[in-house]
């Protein structure tokens, strides 16, 4: 059958789920200082790896990370994508950078947009640094951060930021 | 640890903008919807199926033989929901229900509304309410509703 005589080719389907999140308790402690424009990581008191965000425990050793680990907003690219193909209802015009984003202090990587940089400049070990939505606009959450920009400081050798169990 | 109490809680929405593409087969099955008739489709054996199947189950054959069947039908098996919550389309007190339709040897899952739950049991006739906008989709069966 041609395109011409399919009487109708597509038909919108649109799926919606609606769900009441709960923060647990450390995502709450997280999130509260993320709205003073904090990011304070969790670490493990075992193996002394620090998490942000953080989830409440340790996958490698199975304990509760109750040491609060206050950490600054800059860090590097441990790794990125440019996006092309624009998402219905997104606001971002693409191409755009998404990065897997370690601040300095910690042992896992979040994802985050790089911005104010051309895509072409972006590489791994690039260091970057948090820009902050005016202080009257945080919530709970980390789009507070606008995006990360590039700094002017040495790239890291990102083979370095791998966990060494002390 | 905080308590419970302490946790932030958020409403959180989930939605993925989909589009279906609909095959040749299913095509013509709307487009008839948005002109309020409901099609099926034949097999060679003479079996109906509304919704219209793309391939018979059990002889695996592709079906492009489309047939008008309803509007009437009767009840096959129902489920009554006494408190609709957001997402369902009806507010009122209705039923989810599989109807065979007249003509059709498979059965089509809808809602029935303007009715009492004491009115509806297996065998019970119903007929398709349109909806007053078509847009070609399932949904311009608006609902099935007692058969007079």
């Amino acid at each position: 059958m041609s395109a011409e005589d399919t009487p109708k080719d597509y038909s919108e389907s649109p799926i919606n789920l609606e769900y009441f999140y709960t923060a647990g308790s450390a995502t709450t402690r997280f999130l509260n200082q993320v709205k003073e424009g904090n990011i304070v990581g969790q670490g493990c008191p075992k193996c002394k790896a620090v998490y942000v965000p953080p989830r409440g425990s340790c996958p490698r050793c199975g304990v509760a990370t109750d040491i609060e680990v206050p950490l600054t907003d800059k860090g590097c690219i441990e790794s990125f994508t440019v996006v092309h193909i624009p998402i219905p209802g997104n606001p971002i015009v693409p191409p755009y950078v998404c990065a897997m984003i370690r601040l300095d202090g910690a042992n896992i990587s979040f994802l985050h947009l790089i911005q104010d940089v051309d895509i072409e400049n972006i590489r791994i070990g690039m260091r970057i640094q948090a820009v902050w939505k005016p202080k009257e606009e945080w919530t709970h959450s980390l789009e507070n951060i606008k995006w990360f920009a590039p700094i002017d400081e040495p790239d890291v050798d990102v083979a370095t930021l791998r966990f060494q169990e002390s | 640890m905080s308590d419970s109490k302490d946790l932030l809680r958020a409403p959180f929405e989930l939605a993925y903008n989909y589009k279906r593409s609909n095959g040749p087969v299913m095509s013509k099955f709307f487009e008839a919807l948005g002109e309020q008739k409901i099609l099926g489709t034949k097999s060679s054996t003479g079996k109906v199926f509304s919704p219209a199947a793309e391939f018979d189950p059990d002889t695996h054959e592709s079906l492009n033989d489309m047939v008008e069947v309803g509007p009437g039908g009767s009840i096959e098996s129902f489920s009554w929901i006494e408190a609709p919550q957001n997402h369902h389309l009806i507010k009122e007190p209705f039923a989810f229900a599989l109807i065979k339709l007249d003509g059709a040897d498979s059965s089509m899952l809808h809602m029935i509304a303007d009715c009492n739950e004491a009115d509806l049991s297996i065998g019970t006739r119903v007929t398709a309410a349109w909806s007053e906008t078509t847009t070609k989709r399932i949904t311009d069966i608006k609902f099935f509703i007692l058969e007079k």
